[in-house]
């Protein structure tokens, strides 16, 4: 296991855009093939039951499917990037850049602290831009390690 | 300007921050001060009482309930929900300035105590001194109709004949411990206007004021006078030590004022207006008001009923709740039997509204959160003790669709308690008093039809609206108990 937030293998580039569903499916099997996630399904439900909640969807094209699960081992990050988008319910339309958070349950302040300053830089243009312009995985997952600061 | 900002969301981790880092971006671009408090999974540094007192404006976004709210009465307020702080932060800045600038903070010299001592007018004001002496009546109506019910439970209704315990007390008889209980009840009724009068006083203008009104109280036991008297006593007495305490005294006797000069001259001055003058047309109008009540029945006597539901599950320990308690209470001590139709009325629409949600949360288990659900469980417990408070939890986090349901369940059961003459001596215990209480099985009945059409109501208004009804924490009650 790791402290860092997210590594290379938590980054996809190139998104499924058939669905919300087969964005998150693929974003969550990254973080079970990493061991941040024990189970597949518990975590998809929990995710899914956020969403149903109000969509985590927001304006400028971002999607932040986020919950808190037992099945969660570490606080992690899995990003993903879609060129024609996939549909998180937000006003204006699909998101490009999909922030997948995961928090185990009843994780400790210090976890939740990162994930704080993660949700932050969500709202600067500058660190989406960057998102945006990356070309490779490794180097999206050392620009957010840097960003929050972990 | 300098801006306060609180931000919650339901999970904790990401709008939370993401509306914090958005409201510091666009005040920054504003130029204007901001310090943002997130209520967040993270752990949230509370403002402290320099910035709450140097603040000009308070923005709450939030999608779950702002904890510890009241340290902002003070500030002008712009409410919103989490997400629109993050796409629409500058909008949400713009307003709080527009919003100081309209209605500016409410400010003391003394920060930090600035901030309970601002804000009330006139109106909560007296109903602040009211409701102290309610809440130090309470109590004793509690144990004392709790002891006469119990005396007349043990002893049946000709035990108001019974000898004084003070002339023979015979252990193994029944009589005599259902005399006792009955006359102890009896002596702390004895003190309920007194003690009304004396805490409303009290309220107003502290130890000074209490003998005044706690006299001033007797009297108005004494001329009949009543509920009525007695409000008026605590009041009168509350107002002219509260003014006679601005009076310069000379060094000699200052320090002897508050206990000698204040008490001696008030309840003078309380207990002779009492006597002299306000005794008589108060005890007309309390006798008025018990000939009327006396006089309700039929139809008049369940719309009665109906009302007082309403009241009762309208705020669910608020003042309104409380007004028609304290309507009940007060017939109480006139023993009519009317009074005792409508104690038993408001007990059973006061009950419905936890019992209501407890329900719900039972067979309809998914329309609530798991914090919901575990109040839930709690709820029956509330309900069946008559502590209406157990149904905030639910009605803070919902009020639309949950106040509406219960005040129409709540409603039904006090209708239907008048309707089938149901009568009840004690204030307070819930089903645990249903032995004591006239008319067992209609009063269950009546219970649990309210029950069910609250119930039903919520279910279905939730069902339509399902899409925004789950939060997931809800605060805990913060109103003391019914009682």
């Amino acid at each position: 296991m790791t402290d860092q937030l997210i590594t290379a293998d938590l980054v996809d580039l190139d998104l499924p855009s058939t669905g919300r569903r087969a964005a998150v499916q693929a974003l969550a099997e990254r973080l079970q093939k990493a061991g941040r996630v024990t189970d597949l399904t518990q975590f998809l439900a929990d995710i899914e039951a956020r969403e149903q909640q109000m969509p985590t969807g927001l304006e400028g094209g971002i999607g932040i499917p986020h919950c808190r699960s037992t099945a969660v081992t570490v606080p992690s990050l899995a990003f993903g990037r879609s060129t024609t988008g996939v549909d998180f319910g937000a006003e204006d339309g699909p998101a490009t850049l999909v922030f997948m958070i995961a928090a185990p349950e009843g994780g400790n302040t210090d976890h939740m602290t990162v994930l704080a300053a993660l949700a932050r830089r969500l709202v600067r243009k500058t660190f989406k831009q960057e998102l945006h312009d990356a070309t490779d995985a490794a180097a999206v997952a050392d620009y957010i390690q840097k960003e929050v600061g972990a | 300007m300098k801006l306060l900002a609180v931000t919650a969301c339901p999970t904790g981790i990401a709008h939370t921050y993401m509306a914090a880092e958005a409201l510091e971006v666009a005040a920054e671009e504003a130029g204007h001060e901001i310090v943002v408090e997130t209520q967040g999974s993270a752990g949230s540094t509370p403002f402290t009482p320099e910035q709450l007192a140097a603040a000009d404006a308070i923005i709450l976004a939030a999608d779950v309930e702002v904890r510890d709210k009241d340290r902002f009465v003070h500030l002008p307020t712009v409410t919103s929900g989490v997400k629109k702080a993050i796409s629409g932060a500058d909008q949400l800045i713009e307003q709080a300035v527009a919003a100081a600038t309209a209605a500016p903070a409410v400010r003391s010299t003394e920060p930090g105590l600035a901030v309970k001592q601002s804000g009330p007018g006139t109106a909560s004001k007296v109903r602040g001194w009211l409701m102290t002496g309610v809440s130090y009546v309470i109590p004793f109506v509690a144990a004392g109709g709790l002891l006469i019910a119990l005396g007349f439970a043990l002893g049946g209704y000709q035990i108001t004949e019974a000898p004084a315990v003070t002339e023979g007390f015979d252990w193994t008889s029944h009589v005599s411990w259902a005399a006792l209980m009955f006359q102890l009840g009896a002596l702390a009724f004895g003190l309920l206007v007194p003690v009304l009068a004396g805490f409303i006083a009290y309220a107003i203008a502290d130890r000074p004021a209490l003998v005044p009104g706690f006299v001033g109280g007797l009297v108005a036991v004494e001329t009949n006078a009543g509920f009525l008297g007695g409000l008026v006593a605590g009041l009168l007495a509350g107002g002219l030590i509260f003014w006679m305490k601005k009076w310069k005294a000379p060094r000699a006797i200052a320090g002897i004022m508050p206990v000698l000069v204040l008490p001696l001259i008030g309840t003078a001055i309380v207990g002779g207006i009492m006597f002299v003058v306000v005794g008589q047309p108060l005890a007309a109008a309390t006798t008025g008001l018990t000939n009327w009540l006396n006089g309700l029945s039929g139809s008049n006597a369940i719309l009665l009923g109906a009302l007082l539901g309403l009241m009762m599950a309208f705020d669910m320990g608020g003042p309104v709740n409380k007004a028609a308690y304290a309507f009940a209470v007060a017939g109480l001590s006139t023993q009519s039997q009317t009074a005792l139709l409508i104690m038993a009325a408001v007990m059973a629409a006061g009950m419905t509204p936890p019992l209501a949600l407890a329900l719900a949360t039972t067979v309809r288990k998914r329309l609530f959160s798991e914090v919901e659900r575990e109040n839930g469980r709690a709820a029956w417990l509330l309900g069946a003790s008559f502590i209406t408070e157990g149904a905030i939890p639910f009605a803070a986090g919902d009020p639309l669709r949950v106040i509406p349901s219960i005040m129409a369940g709540s409603a039904v059961t006090g209708a239907l308690s008048m309707a089938f003459g149901s009568t009840l001596r004690a204030p307070h215990g819930g089903v645990f008093v249903i032995p004591l209480i006239g008319n067992p099985l209609g009063y269950l009945v009546a219970i649990v039809a309210g029950t069910l059409v609250s119930a039903v109501l919520v279910i279905a208004l939730k069902s339509l609206g399902q899409k925004k009804a789950a939060t997931e924490t809800v605060p805990a009650p913060r109103h003391a108990a019914t009682v």
